[in-house]
């Protein structure tokens, strides 16, 4: 247990360093780094006291072992655009992704669970049917392209829905959200559903596969026999026990939400960390770009790395194989 | 008739036995046709500065210019017909989508196969990589890589091998390690070929099943993922305007009421990663033992 734990330990952190090259090879070595380093509207002499104080003039080795250096100081460079530590900006645009995906992850769970364990218990009906080729069109509609028309019926023509921005902060229990104001709400509501749409999919066919396996198990007409009222029987018995997979699955696939929110957050204008990493790619705000992804891979390899240490947990077998490699 | 035409209009009667697939199958052919004679088949030529004109910039749907010209899904804000866009975008797309398909496929396969051959630690390190990469959402994966690099054609092709490859490879071992035990494997053994000629020449078409399956399904998701990467500026240049480009393009026009500039690049690419997505997993029930 152990010592797969820190296999799996060594690995993120190797994983981390072949990232680090990447980006910094990324943006130092393919373009000019003084291009893409120092601001465009400095003049002769800034340009080449900014190249000597960032060791441009130096080995690539050693420009690179500084760069780790600073990155573990948490100093990852200053935005062109905004004038402030590149990490100071991505931390502040956190809680915006965040109150993002929690609510469409609750969004999907509340419309996917209903729909799959009801298409799981009535396969051959026609709904079941409509539900199933719906979750197909789910998966093939580009998620970008919904919210262009959510806008457009919900906000252009109806006018029932704002479409771009985050509404009026609440505090609730020490927490600032947009989640605890009606106004914020309703700025949180179109958007959550657009990038819920794709994990409303993959939900629902979780759901239904996961209900009918429970539906053949034995304590399933153990408690029919008992005479328990079909209603009873869905409700209780086969909803616990498909949450369980469920919200193992779910969980573990936040991340891909936060990775996806990027999109979401161009089209409706939401301040996150996600639009910032496109506007300052627009704006080619290095710093920025870099610290952005240096922190969504460290985010990444921590959450792999918790999820295969709760699944030694969940998952004996895992744990066994781990230590016989 | 031949044995391998029999074997061939039996794959086609299975087929069939889908409707909703075989329909699916026809629609991306149609999608595949026009995107291949895209300069034959569109009214106009999109790109062409002498026939655009900016006049007919933002025409509806069912239009018509004062020379008579007629816009059955509108212009956009160039004033380029929207048919004749769609469908030079649907060419770059597909283009793009399949290019890069079958670079990971060839990739994919190699790793995997050649995994599954020689095992020991060659294997472990080669299916941990791919591991590692599963464990990463596509669309982080190519946004890493286009961030760090920049924009480009090229750029956004290597993104999408490399997002696709360790699918590739994951099936092709495990698909691979299956045919391995077999007795033509022992038998091209014993007959002393070369470990190249056994693993492509015996293995691998023994293992393409699953990995066309894979295939079509990972090409839908590359149409995908570049259409969004193109949408937030980070895919394809405004030289190569692909469905996502359009799609981007038009939203520009969304709060004027101008849906049709955005919308039917969208409906078009919806059309088309529904239809490979229908044909895919009807190809993937047709090879699941399980299921029969």
């Amino acid at each position: 247990m152990t010592a797969f734990i820190c296999t799996r330990f060594a690995q993120s952190i190797l994983v981390l360093f072949i990232m680090s090259l990447l980006v910094f090879g990324g943006v130092n070595l393919v373009g000019d780094p003084v291009e893409m380093l120092i601001n465009p509207e400095a003049d002769q002499a800034e340009v080449e006291r900014v190249i000597r104080e960032l060791g441009l003039d130096r080995p690539v080795t050693e420009q690179y072992w500084y760069f780790l250096v600073n990155a573990f100081k948490g100093d990852l460079g200053s935005s062109f655009i905004f004038g402030e530590s590149a990490l100071k900006l991505i931390i502040q645009r956190m809680p915006a992704t965040l109150e993002l995906a929690l609510f469409s992850l609750f969004i999907s769970l509340i419309i996917a669970i209903p729909l799959g364990i009801y298409a799981g218990y009535n396969p051959d009906s026609k709904a079941s049917k409509v539900i199933m080729a719906g979750s197909i069109l789910g998966f093939s509609m580009p998620t970008f392209w919904v919210g262009i028309i959510f806008i457009m019926i919900f906000a252009v023509q109806l006018g029932w829905l704002p479409s771009t921005g985050r509404g009026e902060i609440g505090t609730f229990m020490g927490i600032n959200s947009s989640l605890f104001t009606l106004n914020g709400l309703s700025h949180v509501f179109l958007p959550a559903l657009n990038l819920a749409l794709f994990k409303i999919s993959s939900v629902i066919r979780l759901t239904r596969a996961g209900t009918r396996e429970i539906i053949l198990q034995d304590y399933i007409t153990f408690a029919r026999s008992k005479g328990i009222s079909e209603k009873r029987v869905v409700l209780i018995h086969v909803l616990k026990n498909i949450l369980i997979p469920i919200v193992t699955v779910v969980g573990l696939e936040f991340g891909s939400l936060i990775a996806f929110s990027t999109v979401t957050e161009t089209v409706f204008a939401w301040p996150g960390m996600g639009k910032l990493i496109i506007d300052s790619i627009y704006n080619l705000d290095r710093p920025v770009i870099v610290a952005y992804l240096m922190i969504i891979v460290t985010f990444f390899v921590f959450l792999n790395l918790i999820v295969d240490i709760i699944y030694t947990f969940l998952d004996p077998r895992v744990r066994i194989k781990g230590d016989h490699q | 008739m031949s044995p391998k035409l029999r074997k061939f209009l039996e794959f086609c009667k299975d087929f069939s036995s889908n409707k909703v697939a075989l329909v699916a199958f026809f629609i991306f052919l149609l999608i595949l046709f026009v995107a291949i004679f895209a300069p034959l088949v569109s009214p106009t030529n999109p790109y062409d500065l002498n026939t655009v004109s900016i006049m007919n910039s933002r025409l509806p749907p069912f239009s018509e210019d004062f020379s008579g010209n007629y816009f059955l899904l509108g212009t956009d804000g160039a004033g380029r017909d929207m048919v004749s866009a769609i469908f030079y975008g649907l060419r770059v797309s597909l283009g793009v989508g399949v290019l890069s398909g079958i670079f990971a496929l060839i990739i994919g396969s190699f790793f995997g196969i050649s995994a599954a051959f020689f095992g020991g630690r060659y294997e472990s390190i080669i299916m941990r990589i791919v591991d590692i990469q599963l464990s990463f959402p596509s669309i982080l994966v190519a946004l890493i890589i286009l961030a760090a690099f920049g924009k480009g054609v090229e750029k956004t092709i290597i993104a999408l091998i490399l997002v696709q490859w360790a699918y590739y490879a994951r099936t092709a071992r495990s698909s691979a390690l299956v045919e391995i035990n077999k007795e033509y494997v022992d038998a091209a053994r014993c007959l002393a070929f070369g470990n190249t000629r056994i693993m492509f020449k015996h293995i691998l078409p023994n293992c393409m099943a699953p990995l066309i399956v894979v295939g079509t399904l990972q090409t839908a998701h590359a149409i995908s993922l570049e259409a969004t990467l193109s949408f937030l500026g980070l895919g394809l240049p405004i030289t190569e305007p692909s469905l996502g480009l359009l799609i981007g393009n038009g939203f520009e026009y969304m709060y004027s009421g101008d849906f049709w500039i955005s919308i039917f690049p969208g409906v078009a690419l919806l059309i088309t990663v529904a239809s490979i997505n229908l044909v895919g997993d009807h190809l993937r029930d047709m090879f699941n033992p399980r299921l029969h």
